[in-house]
């Protein structure tokens, strides 16, 4: 088990009004098995030994699902590698020696709350305008009363695997949320579930994702390398078609 | 449910038109660059062809407006689509990087704004020099007395700061071709992952056959010293 040394550069910022700035942090005796959230854990417990603030960041599951984790390591949302979030993210990909700098994402809509923490809020308002299927209560119907064919299914079952971490977002150019946006209208779209509301669903969520001051898609296709989940940018193709077929 | 025109100002009709407006403008540049290519045809091949078109009278000018809008919407949106994104994140990245992959970013896609302003103002002197500029007239083998662009376009790119300035905006345009067909596609709605990397590298080609055709014609001018080129025949 070999252990390495980092040097760390994190953002550090009190709260939102205050500007913030780049701290720098040496870790010592870091092990390659450990996460790069386990790293941080590490860094906060010498931190707090030493009377310091500790650096806020979210997580919740560190199990790849949750979303909650979304760091910018050395300019990549999630880091370096490709279908992984920064919780399942090991820190055998660093050497000794190495310098890695965290920024939160960075975006007028995700304001940051505190050091890495940003709100995220401006994504659970987009679901609200349309993110949902109206259905009557009572008894779960049979699964397979409707039927839905294979290629369908498995596609809305892509576009459902967000976990609304925001890396799309955070790596965009532009900060846009086509992508998050794209794949929630999608995946309900594509089923005879959501089907009934896509009109109103996709006028909705695209007017809301505009309103919360996210910037334009520009077709970097940026968001799908970053994605944890490896969302394809088909998702923004279809949220494009079904909004001008709700138009026309 | 918003209208057509409040559609077309929401972020997804933006994007759709500017990919359809996208497309219009690599149609005109492609008819474009077929009829410059009339220089190397008979002596009298390019002022026939512009007699040809100005033969056409009001509907010339109809089509010129029509052109001219599209320009203004693909360039405003795409200004727009610029300006916004400051206002999107206001405080930027220490350190940024792609990640690639899948990644369009690139040169090529993350000039757009740049090449698309150059090529803005490119179009307004070109605009001026050529169809606008001062041209004597050529008599065509049938008599008839026609504006005589072939020797302005001659006489202009002996001068090296056309040739060589032409040369480096076309450069500019086959960079912004190099990300704008592919991405006029994806705007349009195009799914198919397999189609999409096909229409990526026919569109990089594409851009390059546009650049180097346009700008091929400035420097043989330059070098081959108009008349006396081998592929130019005057009378």
């Amino acid at each position: 088990m070999s252990e390495m040394t980092i040097n760390l550069k994190i953002w550090r910022q009190k709260n939102a009004d205050d500007p913030g700035r780049f701290e720098e942090y040496r870790l010592p005796e870091v092990n390659e098995h450990m996460s790069f959230l386990e790293m941080l854990d590490v860094l906060n417990e010498k931190l707090i030994k030493e009377d310091k603030d500790p650096v806020e960041f979210d997580y919740d599951c560190r199990e790849g699902i949750c979303g909650s984790c979304n760091l910018v390591i050395n300019g990549r949302a999630h880091g370096p590698k490709h279908k992984t979030a920064v919780c399942q993210l090991h820190m055998r990909n660093y050497s000794d020696g190495d310098t890695i700098v965290i920024e939160p994402p960075r975006a007028a809509a995700f304001p940051v709350i505190r050091d890495l923490v940003v709100d995220r809020t401006a994504f659970d308002r987009i679901i609200e305008a349309g993110g949902y299927i109206s259905v009557g209560t009572g008894a779960a119907p049979e699964a397979n009363l409707i039927p839905v064919p294979r290629d369908t299914s498995e596609e809305a079952f892509d576009y459902a695997t967000c976990i609304g971490c925001g890396a799309c977002v955070a790596a965009c150019p532009n900060s846009s949320a086509a992508l998050f946006t794209g794949a929630k209208i999608a995946h309900l779209n594509l089923l005879p579930q959501g089907s009934p509301e896509r009109e109103k669903r996709t006028i909705a969520m695209v007017e809301q994702m505009e309103n919360e001051g996210f910037g334009d898609c520009s077709n970097y296709a940026e968001c799908e390398a970053v994605c944890p989940v490896g969302i394809s940018i088909s998702a923004i193709a279809q949220m494009r078609k079904d909004y001008m077929k709700a138009v026309f | 449910m918003p209208s057509i025109i409040e559609a077309f100002q929401s972020q997804v009709g933006r994007k759709i038109l500017t990919g359809i407006t996208g497309f219009l403008l690599v149609f005109f540049i492609i008819f474009h660059l077929v009829g410059n290519l009339a220089i190397f045809g008979e002596p009298d091949a390019m002022n026939s062809y512009s007699h040809f078109l100005h033969e056409f009278g009001p509907i010339l000018w109809f089509a010129r407006i029509g052109l001219l809008a599209v320009f203004v919407i693909h360039a405003w949106i795409g200004i727009s689509i610029w300006l916004k994104k400051r206002k999107a994140r206001p405080v930027n990245y220490n350190v940024y990087s792609s990640k690639g992959g899948p990644s369009k970013q690139g040169l090529s896609s993350r000039s757009m704004a740049f090449t698309g302003v150059v090529l803005l103002i490119f179009v307004i002197f070109h605009v001026n020099t050529f169809a606008f500029g001062d041209m004597g007239t050529a008599e065509l083998a049938d008599g008839t007395q026609v504006h005589d662009i072939k020797t302005l376009v001659l006489d202009t790119f002996q001068n090296p700061l056309y040739a060589f300035g032409y040369t480096f905006v076309m450069i500019l345009l086959g960079a912004h071709l190099g990300h704008g067909i592919w991405s006029a596609f994806t705007s349009l709605t195009l799914k198919s992952k397999k189609a999409s990397a096909t229409i990526y590298t026919i569109g990089i080609i594409a851009a390059v056959i546009l650049a180097v055709g346009f700008l091929f014609i400035p420097l043989y001018i330059y070098f081959g010293g108009g008349c006396e080129a081998a592929l130019i025949q005057c009378n």
